[in-house]
Parts: structure tokens; C-alpha cells; sequence
């Protein structure tokens, strides 16, 4: 049965309808056409689809729709501001801490619920947060150094939370 | 998305219609067929220069093989100048990690002499860019790197002679800097590429070609280069297959038969026919549920009931390598000289062992994708392809139209490592499309990525062997059973030598021979090959009583890579003894189509629960001139992560057809916990025309781990993966 569902995507209000029961990850490619959210294995295996409702992690391909009603979604399109990439964004850049760039959406999504939580992580810190979130290409070096370096550039920012 | 917006998915989106402007069409009509008027169409304005009068587009650019089927002759087919002075780069090939992105921009902008940000990529068009066969072997910059410099080369030359009559100075006197000529003697005085091309057609013809940029002179290339399609990827606006939208587009979900060869016996398919929005169609065994919604589509496909025949496979994990030792198959000599007989009088010590090589997934992080939309009689493609030239020849074989009515394009492509040279998914979505007269997404689900896979072929491998008294190696007596021969011919020196390859390789095989569908996984045929190669030249090592750096090194005569082991010996700072010395070290080297690897690598083993934890891997490469050091030693880390999959887990589990490991529970990937500290070393040889870097590294990860395990434990595994229950059988078979 359809229903229509709101919350609020990438800070702006959104209405969908459809069936609550739909995961996430579907009404986000398909109904609001935000393509930067990956489906890698449809079974909360591998994190390509990490988004944040409510500043959780979720996996949204295991994420009902239902569950997002009255909450705040981040995705990837979401993070950067005004042009301007977020720290974490540009790390990833600066670093090379991608290569086909397919898991890089759920990779910066999982790093910024970590940095939410744990504003300065060591590197096993940061291995472990992640430790669910696969990268085929093999950049995982490169991205707790490029985790690191955010979480230094946003220490720097005065503890500024409202940047993350 | 818009059909509009389909030309901004590039990096740097500059080509529009609107930009295009005809150049004397009425006068070259009669030289000009469709193709190249749309090809020049859809390349947009500027300046296209005509090197050779009247000849030189013709039958070149748009897809057209050069005259051997190799790349074409003409530069008009690798680049264009923009009227803003932008250079737009065409290249067959794809982007899909590796960095070509970067690399291949770099090594334009180096030889046309403009800012590296002034450079577009369009890849893997088959309407804009020169034939290509595949992105795959390592072999971007090896083999279009040089004809692409001699186009940049080319153009400049053009851009000089079209300066020196604007400026009125001879040609000697000018030189070319940042997009612009100017004259020596007066710098001031300068003509930039925008202002020479404008937005006519000019026609100059080179009497010579003129030679590319010597080494010493680049400023771009040889820079370690952040890739420039990162922004892209960081925001989410890197398109890749599934994210091309059609007004219109359906999302098929395929059913699927749950063991390979089992025929579909009947389907009821009444009830997903019922399913709200769901349109179930039916071609042959293609039987597939369209939906606006793709997870609709899956949901609607449950309903449906299907009832298949047993597969005729018997074969499993427990049967394969008898099978593929008994299956008959041809044998290629890939190396021979001396004669075993010969050998085998000289050898004092002989060693013969067999080793083996489980079926592996290329897991590629986006599963195949494809959209096809069919307009009239033209189709459109958007693929996550390796192959775009080929889906295009399957494309137009499917649809029954001419090859030059079928555009594939090929935007970001999420991993390949040779599983999307094959493009089932292409086909699938061709059928559909034209079947239900709507553009149609085929995107394979995880476990269907599992089950169409092309693996990596299961493999076998004899080598018996032999030492002197001097502990020379004179005997190498080496067969491998359907694994490829790549890289199967030892670096080492040996008089009498001789390399059997059985059967297809990577190249396939068939039914009769493999349960499913194989082919090459990146650094095919050679990732297998070393494993077993230099797994045995450890054990020789160990019989002759020296340690297996001093081994090798004795055995070696190429001086090239006895400096690359140096240069990994140096980094990894550490001696090696006699194994097993119980600390854990490993090492195994390779000539990998050219580029030379010596990777050496510390491991420690849990022995109670047989874990093998990978504390560091040292990997030095010369892979002759390197491009872009950065994205060298990010393909060399991500070839150290990945091959540790291969080493310790990776293993396609089947039985009776069926294929059991489906997800990333059963099969298992490297992750975060896995990481070594991983150290590379790239080895000067500027010398050396640039080699492949894609591969190399990841195919001496399963001897170099499995050789620090030995020399951890004292217990060698013969079979690949090496995992926990393999270890402990190994120490338990030991003790």
C-alpha cells in the first residue's frame, strides 16, 4: 500500500510516495534520482550503500523507507557545501584514497558517522569503523590517511561540529 | 537524467551539439560518409586538423580499425583542439580505477604542451573514439601511450607551422608553452592554440613527423598527479552504468537457473504478471519481470515459479583438478631450449611437486550494468564495459543492425580486473529493450554477479626440476593444466628448460572442461603461474641449502631484475636465512609482460586456528618510464590488497553446476583488518618505453605470501587459497 512518506533529504524536505516497505537505497536512486549512493550487495555485506538517517550509519539497501519518516538523510550529493568539498571529501582527493571511486560514496558516509562520534581516531580506530565497508580496488591504506588527515583538517575548524 | 544531460557525465563536459560547427560540408560530401559527419557532430567545433590534405579523416576517427587492426595513423583520430584552446583526448579505452584518466592525459598534455587541466577525456565512445580492442593486460600505456604522443607531437607541429605564418617567424624560431606558441628570441610575442584554431577548418600538411619530447624536458609527465577524476568520484556525481537514466527506462530483473547447464523445464508466470506496474517478458530462456522500480522488478520476479532440469555437471571443489588433468586438451610449448635428457644428467638434486589453483571471483565493485535504448533503427549503450567495441559488434548482432547504427558509450566503471570483457548483461539488455520497446537497465544483483562471472580458471601445475652441484639450476620441466601460459617461462637461467600450457587458459574452455564460464582475471594465467613457479624455486632454495634471496639471485642473469630484487632487498631491510627460520619472510619476483616486480613480505601464523596475518609487504617495481608515480603506486597497493584475497580466502565454492558462494559471507574479500603496512618502490628506468602497471604486482602475491608462511611455520601449501583449514590440515598432516 502507497503512502506518502517525509523526511528530510540532504537538508531539504522531501515527499515520497510509495510503499514504505521499499528499502532506502532504491527510493533514493530511483524515486529522487540521487545516484550517488551505491548498491554493491544488496545485503548490508559491503557498505557501498552507507548513508546516514539521523546521523546513524545505515545500510539503506536494508533500510525501509518507513524508517526514515521524520528524519534527517545524509547522502554523498549532501556533504559538500557551496561548491566547497568537505574535509573529508577533499582528503579522499588530495590522498588518491579511491580508485574505480564505486565504493567512495559508502567509504566518506561511514568515516563521517565515525568522526561524528570519535572526532579524532586513531588509525585502528578508523580500520575498525570501517572494517565493513569493502573497497575491491584496495585503497584501504589510503583511506585511514585520508580519514586522518580530516579529522586533523576539522580539529583545526575549533571542534566546529556544525562542519561535520 | 535527461538525454540532454548525457554528454556531461565526462569529467570535464565540453563537448556540446550547439559548439559544432560543419566545415565545408557541401564541398566534402562526396568524401565524407555519415559516420564521420557524425562524428564531427557530435565532437563539436574547433579545430580539426587535417594533417594530410583531403585524406585524413577519413575511415580513421569514429571507430574505424586502423589499417592492421591495430590504432589508427591519423592523429585526427586521438585528438582535437578545441576553439578555446581545449584538447579533447579520444581513446577507446576505459576508465575503471586504473588512472589512464590521469596518466593518458598527462602524456597529451606533455607532448601538445598545454596545461594538464586543459585536457578532456572522452572514453570508450564508439562513436568519437579510434577502435580498441579492450582495456585489459596492462596495456593502456604501453600501447596507446606512443601513437597517442605522436598525435600531440603531430599537432603541435601544426600548431608552429600555423603560428609561424601569424607571426611571421620561421619555425625554428618558435617554441610551444601553456597552450600557445611564442617566439624565442621575443617571448612576448605569441599566438595561443585558441586563437590559431578559432572556429574554422584548417588543412596543413607535414612533410615529416615530428619527434616527441625527449624525457629529460617533461614537466608534466613523470609528476606525481593527483587523479583527476577524484572530485567527480568524492561527490557522487560520477555516473556509472546504473546511474544513466531514460525517460521511460524499465529495470529488468532476470530469472535466473539455480545451476549452471540446467534448462529451464517450465515457468508459470501468471502471478508476477499480476504484480502492479510489473511486465513480464519471455524470449526463449530469457524470461525477465520490467518495472519502473528496480527493486519492484526483483520483488515481482519471486512470484515467479520455474521449474529447470538437473545440470549434467558432477564436478566440485573435492574433483576439479583430477578433472582438469583428465580432460583432453591441446599443449602449447610456450619455451624450450636444451633437452630435459640433457638436464637431467647435469641435475644432482631434483625436486617435482604439483600445485594447485582454486576458481576465483573478480567481485568487481559494480556488479554489470547496462542501458540500452532502441530509437528507430539505431540503439544506444551505456555500459560498464572493458569492451565497449565488442558489446557494440554483440549489440548490433542481437538487434540486427549495422554495427555503425550502435553507440556505446562507457561511463565510470566500478572495477573490472577483466570480468567486464565480458558483457552478458549488454546482450540481455539489447533483448529487453527491443522486446518491450522501452530502454531497459540490466544490473546484475551480487549473487547474480556470483553466477554469470567469468572466474579464473581452476588450474594444475607440474614442475619437476633439477640442481647441479654448484646449486644451478639445469633442469625446468614445467606443465600447467588449464591456467594460461602467461608469465609461465622462468626469469631464471636455465640451460635446459622446456614450459608445457594445456589446454585454454584463461581464454576459456568450454563446458567440457569448466562447470561455468572462465576468464581472465587480472594478470591472468601469470597470478597462478608464479604461485607455483616461485613457490618451487623456494623449495630448490631450501634444497640447496641457501636462502631464497642468495638463490635466486645466483640463478638470475637479467641484470634488470636483479636490480629490482636489490632495490626490494634494500627497502625491506631485513636478511634472509635458510627457510624455515621461523621468522616469516617471503619473497617471489616476476617479469609480468615486461614490467619486473621483486616483492618480498613478512608474515606471522596463528597455528591453533591456522590465520595468517600479513604484517607487511615490500613491492618494487620498474615498469620502464612511469607516467604518473602516484598512480603507479596506487595501482601497486591495490594489487598488494587485492592479491591477498587470492592468497588466503578467495575461493568459488560449487557443486553439481550450482555455485555455492553467493554474497561476500561465503566469499571473502580483504577488508580493513587485513592491511599490511605496504611499502613500494618504484625502480628508474626511464629508458625503457613505458610497460603496463595495472597487473603486475598482484601476481606475485600468492608465492611471496605462501613462501613466508613456509618459512613461519615449516609447512608449505601446495593449493591456493591458502586458508585456515589448509593450514591446520598442512601442520596436522606435519606433525
Amino acid at each position: 500500500m502507497d503512502k506518502t512518506i517525509r523526511f528530510k533529504l540532504n537538508g531539504r524536505e522531501v515527499a515520497v510516495e510509495t510503499s514504505p516497505e521499499r528499502m532506502l537505497l532504491w527510493v533514493l536512486r530511483t524515486d529522487l534520482e540521487h545516484t550517488g549512493t551505491k548498491y554493491g550487495c544488496g545485503e548490508g555485506f559491503c557498505g557501498a550503500c552507507t548513508v546516514l538517517v539521523d546521523a546513524r550509519p545505515e545500510r539503506s539497501c536494508q533500510f525501509p523507507l518507513a524508517g526514515a519518516e521524520g528524519k534527517s538523510v545524509l547522502t554523498i550529493e549532501g556533504l559538500s557545501r557551496g561548491g566547497k568539498l568537505h574535509p573529508l571529501q577533499q582528503a579522499f582527493a588530495d590522498l588518491g584514497a579511491l580508485q574505480c571511486g564505486y565504493c567512495t560514496p559508502g567509504m566518506i558516509l561511514m568515516a563521517y558517522a565515525l568522526l561524528l562520534r570519535k572526532p579524532d581516531p586513531t588509525e585502528a580506530e578508523i580500520a575498525d569503523a570501517l572494517e565493513g565497508n569493502l573497497c575491491r580496488c584496495g585503497s584501504y591504506n589510503r583511506i585511514i590517511a585520508a580519514v586522518r588527515q580530516a579529522s586533523q583538517a576539522l580539529k583545526m575548524k575549533v571542534v566546529d561540529r556544525e562542519a561535520l | 537524467m535527461k538525454p540532454s544531460d548525457l554528454d556531461k557525465l565526462k569529467v570535464k563536459p565540453r563537448i556540446k551539439d550547439d559548439e559544432y560547427t560543419m566545415f565545408g560540408p557541401e564541398r566534402r560530401a562526396g568524401r565524407m560518409n555519415l559516420e564521420r559527419r557524425e562524428f564531427l557532430k557530435l565532437a563539436g567545433g574547433g579545430l580539426v586538423v587535417f594533417f594530410t590534405a583531403g585524406e585524413a579523416l577519413e575511415g580513421q576517427i569514429g571507430g574505424a580499425r586502423g589499417a592492421d587492426g591495430g590504432y589508427p595513423d591519423d592523429p585526427n583520430a586521438y585528438l582535437k583542439v578545441g576553439p578555446d584552446g581545449r584538447v579533447t583526448c579520444f581513446t577507446g579505452k576505459i576508465e575503471m580505477g586504473q588512472g589512464i584518466i590521469t596518466s593518458l592525459a598527462m602524456m597529451l598534455a606533455e607532448e601538445i604542451d598545454v596545461p594538464l587541466a586543459s585536457v578532456d577525456m572522452v572514453m570508450g565512445d564508439t562513436a568519437l573514439c579510434p577502435y580498441d580492442a579492450g582495456t585489459f593486460g596492462s596495456r593502456s600505456t604501453k600501447y596507446f601511450g606512443p601513437p597517442l604522443r605522436q598525435a600531440a607531437a603531430e599537432a603541435r607541429g601544426v600548431l608552429v607551422r600555423l603560428a609561424s605564418s601569424r607571426l611571421g617567424t620561421a619555425e625554428e624560431g618558435l617554441a610551444t608553452k601553456d597552450g600557445a606558441v611564442y617566439a624565442l628570441e621575443t617571448p612576448s610575442k605569441k599566438v595561443s592554440y585558441a586563437d590559431l584554431v578559432g572556429g574554422r577548418r584548417i588543412e596543413v600538411r607535414l612533410e615529416n613527423k615530428p619527434p616527441i619530447k625527449a624525457i629529460a624536458k617533461h614537466t608534466v609527465s613523470g609528476r606525481p598527479t593527483p587523479r583527476s577524476d577524484a572530485r567527480a568520484k568524492v561527490t557522487g556525481e560520477a555516473k556509472f552504468a546504473g546511474d544513466i537514466r531514460y525517460p521511460g527506462l524499465l529495470y529488468a530483473a532476470i530469472l535466473r537457473p539455480p545451476a549452471h547447464g540446467a534448462k529451464l523445464k517450465s515457468a508459470d508466470t501468471s502471478a508476477a504478471e499480476r504484480f502492479a506496474g510489473a511486465r513480464v517478458l519471455r524470449d526463449g530462456d530469457l524470461i525477465a519481470v520490467l518495472h519502473e522500480k528496480p527493486d519492484l522488478a526483483a520483488e515481482a520476479l519471486t512470484l515467479v515459479r520455474a521449474e529447470f532440469e538437473p545440470s549434467p555437471s558432477k564436478l566440485d571443489n573435492e574433483t576439479i583438478f583430477a578433472h582438469l588433468k583428465e580432460v583432453p586438451a591441446n599443449s602449447d610449448v610456450v619455451v624450450e631450449s636444451g633437452t630435459l635428457d640433457e638436464g637431467a644428467k647435469l641435475a644432482v638434486k631434483n625436486v617435482e611437486r604439483s600445485y594447485f589453483a582454486h576458481y576465483v571471483a573478480h567481485a568487481p565493485s559494480e556488479p554489470h550494468t547496462a542501458v540500452v535504448r532502441i530509437e528507430g533503427d539505431k540503439a544506444e549503450v551505456w555500459a560498464s564495459t572493458q569492451s565497449p567495441f565488442r558489446a557494440r559488434q554483440e549489440v548490433a548482432k542481437t538487434l540486427d543492425l549495422p554495427v555503425e547504427n550502435v553507440r556505446v558509450r562507457t561511463p565510470f566503471v566500478g572495477c573490472g580486473f577483466g570480468g567486464k570483457n565480458q558483457g552478458g548483461q549488454i546482450v540481455e539488455a539489447a533483448r529487453l529493450a527491443k522486446l518491450g520497446g522501452r530502454p531497459v537497465q540490466v544490473a546484475w544483483t551480487r549473487q547474480e554477479e556470483f553466477f554469470n562471472d567469468t572466474f579464473r580458471p581452476a588450474a594444475t601445475y607440474d614442475i619437476r626440476s633439477g640442481l647441479d652441484a654448484s646449486n644451478k639450476i639445469v633442469l625446468w620441466d614445467y606443465k600447467n593444466y588449464q591456467a594460461g601460459s602467461r608469465s609461465s617461462q622462468p626469469v631464471y637461467d636455465i640451460p635446459h628448460k622446456r614450459v608445457l600450457s594445456f589446454g585454454g587458459g584463461f581464454g576459456g574452455g568450454g563446458v567440457a572442461v569448466h562447470p561455468f564460464g572462465t576468464g581472465a582475471w587480472r594478470g591472468p594465467g601469470s597470478n597462478t603461474n608464479i604461485f607455483a613457479t616461485e613457490c618451487h624455486i623456494d623449495i630448490m632454495a631450501q634444497e640447496a641449502g641457501m636462502d631464497p634471496l642468495a638463490f635466486r639471485l645466483a640463478n638470475l642473469a637479467d641484470a634488470r631484475m636483479k636490480k629490482v630484487v636489490a632495490a626490494a632487498a634494500g627497502q625491506f631491510g631485513r636478511t634472509f636465512a635458510r627457510a624455515p627460520s621461523g621468522r616469516g619472510y617471503g619473497i617471489a619476483i616476476t617479469d609480468y609482460l615486461g614490467s619486473y616486480v621483486a616483492a618480498m613480505a613478512e608474515v606471522e601464523v596463528d597455528r591453533a586456528r591456522g590465520a595468517v596475518r600479513v604484517l607487511r609487504v615490500v613491492c618494487a617495481q620498474d615498469m620502464g618510464e612511469c607516467i604518473n608515480p602516484d598512480g603507479a603506486r596506487m595501482q601497486i597497493e591495490g594489487c598488494v590488497t587485492m592479491g591477498l584475497g587470492y592468497c588466503l580466502t578467495e575461493e568459488i565454492r560449487f557443486k553439481d553446476g550450482r555455485v555455492l558462494t553467493e554474497n561476500y559471507d561465503s566469499y571473502e574479500v580483504p577488508r580493513f583488518s587485513w592491511l599490511p603496512r605496504i611499502e613500494v618502490v618504484l625502480v628508474d628506468n626511464p629508458d625503457l618505453a613505458p610497460q603496463g602497471c595495472g597487473e603486475p604486482a598482484v601476481t606475485v602475491m600468492g608465492a611471496v605470501i605462501a613462501n613466508a608462511i613456509h618459512d613461519a611455520i615449516g609447512v608449505r601449501l601446495f593449493t591456493l587459497p591458502m586458508t585456515p583449514a589448509r593450514i591446520r590440515a598442512a601442520l596436522a598432516s606435519r606433525a
